[in-house]
């Protein structure tokens, strides 16, 4: 335990150090930059590319499971059983499509910016978190919603009340794969000119500069690391809490 | 008390329950009992309307169930189940406070029942009621579920297989614990189990169940001496009979004048514990005793008589 929190702040210190000081890390970085040409991307602030990458996945990721959890408790309730196999195909269509199509095809819609490639993140996003919504509703404790109708709880108040609390741990898993995918895929919406990490990466493609390749991808990877470990600890906490430390582990 | 009338449900092809008519008076239990498929808990979950009867009707204290809003109409009633199904993300205080918070209840007079409801099933409140259903024992879990049907002092209790989960021992603690509440309250309870020892152990009268009808409801003692059908026996078992009679009669119904040896029993025991004992220690009559005192004795030779007046 103390080891693991140890670990995870040398990466949050590391993580800030490349984002707010990339200067300090020049003599790590200019092996890999070519003869003569710029260590550090300097163009765009790493800061606030790193703020506007996570600021593009979180409301990707956000619309995701609003969307997706709404359409699983919808296809969950009786009425709305007949819906369950056409918002899956919905569901799979957005996780097949591949993202720089998405891009591709959007782009005449919005141009370019943000708008292309929070469609497809969003899209991309949708299947973890359905999935697994659906997997959550699908194995409530069946004594448990017994007793909740039983003691005379509204259609809502089981929803709210035992539901979704219950659900909450199959739920998040499926929003960590979302966010983690998102955090990865939004590096190419820079080809669209989103303001996304993915500006270092491509900069370092076009000219041959493997140490912004780096640079990028270093911050990009510490970012989904930090976060999907994050969201594992809320997991852990909500199912401990639940008592379902067994099926958690 | 419930009234339930010609209560039918069909699901189709199938009758699962046909046209049972009964009432269970108040502040007495009524044990549902019956093989599995027989009816009797499709029977029970249309009183709260769990599920909704094909025809026939049930009243409640005089109020046909049918025109109450169903989620009105359960928060009135006490229900517990097999495995509990408590809220395993609610503490135990928050599953037991369940329905008085649905009925609007203050904080305060919640949590007042609550740690009256802990202290009832021997859980020291303060040390019980911020735990998790998980950190319990499987005989806590069901009190607390039973303590969550009694919370908001329904009148009325259902309870399906409420010790079905529970292991022998804390199955008949669990059972006594109900009996002596339901005295202490007055409440009316109907209750289903598969097994005649529990329903004649509970039951002020026992209903028969077997493929959707009712075959026989009466008193206990009614059921073991005069078994209305062949199925009815089956389920007494008839080499069980003689004893399942007698575990019904008080030793105080044959208590009678004259000297004794050895250890007394209570007058509130059955003729069953008495005839245990006489056996074991080979005694042909045993002192009885009242709070304490002796108030005479209780023979073998009698209890036989009463056994065989049975037959």
């Amino acid at each position: 335990m103390r080891k693991g929190l140890i670990l995870r702040g040398l990466l949050v210190a590391l993580l800030v150090a490349l984002v707010l000081r990339p200067e300090l890390f020049t003599p790590l970085f200019a092996p890999f930059a070519p003869n003569g040409g710029p260590v550090i991307y300097q163009r765009t602030s790493l800061l606030s590319l790193s703020l506007s990458h996570l600021g593009l996945v979180a409301v990707a990721s956000g619309l995701a499971t609003v969307v997706a959890v709404s359409l699983a408790i919808l296809v969950t309730r009786p009425a709305g059983a007949a819906f369950r196999p056409l918002s899956r195909t919905i569901t799979n269509i957005g996780q097949t499509f591949p993202p720089v199509a998405v891009l591709a095809l959007t782009v005449p819609v919005f141009g370019f910016g943000s708008g292309p490639t929070l469609v497809a993140l969003f899209l991309y996003g949708l299947l973890p978190v359905f999935e697994n919504a659906m997997t959550g509703f699908g194995t409530l404790p069946p004594r448990t919603m017994e007793a909740a109708r039983g003691m005379g709880l509204t259609r809502w108040q089981q929803l709210w009340q035992v539901e979704l609390p219950l659900a909450a741990p199959v739920i998040l898993t499926g929003i960590r794969l979302s966010v983690v995918i998102s955090l990865g895929t939004a590096t190419i919406g820079s080809t669209v000119a989103a303001a996304t990490l993915g500006e270092v990466i491509i900069a370092g493609l076009l000219t041959d500069n493997t140490a912004y390749v780096l640079q990028g991808g270093l911050i990009v990877g510490i970012f989904a690391v930090l976060l999907y470990d994050a969201l594992v600890l809320v997991e852990r906490a909500l199912a401990r809490r639940m008592g379902r430390v067994q099926q958690a582990a | 008390m419930i009234e339930i009338d010609a209560l039918t449900k069909v699901y189709g092809d199938t009758t699962a329950v046909d046209a049972v008519s009964l009432t269970v008076d108040t502040a007495t239990i009524t044990a549902v009992v019956g093989t599995s498929g027989s009816g009797k808990t499709t029977l029970l979950r249309m009183i709260n309307r769990l599920v909704e009867p094909t025809s026939g009707s049930v009243r409640i204290n005089g109020e046909p169930a049918g025109e109450m809003a169903p989620h009105l109409l359960r928060r009135r009633i006490g229900y517990a189940i097999q495995g509990h199904g408590l809220f395993p993300h609610h503490s135990v205080a928050r599953n037991i406070g369940a329905v008085p918070r649905l009925l609007g209840w203050s904080r305060s007079d919640i949590r007042a029942r609550v740690d009256e409801l802990l202290t009832l099933f021997d859980m020291e409140p303060a040390s019980f009621r911020d735990r998790f259903p998980h950190e319990l024992s499987g005989g806590q879990q069901q009190r607390v579920g039973v303590a969550r049907a009694l919370a908001s002092r329904p009148d009325l209790m259902l309870m399906d297989e409420p010790f079905g989960a529970l292991d022998p021992i804390i199955r008949a603690r669990a059972q006594d614990d109900l009996r002596q509440i339901q005295r202490k309250l007055g409440s009316t309870i109907m209750l289903v189990t598969h097994d005649m020892e529990e329903a004649i152990r509970l039951g002020d009268k026992v209903a028969v169940m077997d493929d959707g009808r009712l075959l026989q409801y009466a008193p206990p003692a009614e059921i073991v001496a005069d078994p209305a059908t062949d199925f009815v026996a089956d389920l007494i078992g008839d080499t069980e009979r003689p004893m399942r009679f007698l575990s019904l009669v008080p030793v105080s119904e044959i208590v009678e004048d004259g000297p004794a040896d050895g250890t007394a029993i209570d007058s509130g025991a059955s003729l069953r514990d008495a005839l245990s004992a006489s056996l074991w220690t080979d005694r042909e009559a045993l002192p009885v005793t009242r709070d304490g005192t002796v108030v005479g004795r209780v023979t073998l030779e009698a209890i036989r008589a009463r056994a065989a007046r049975a037959s």
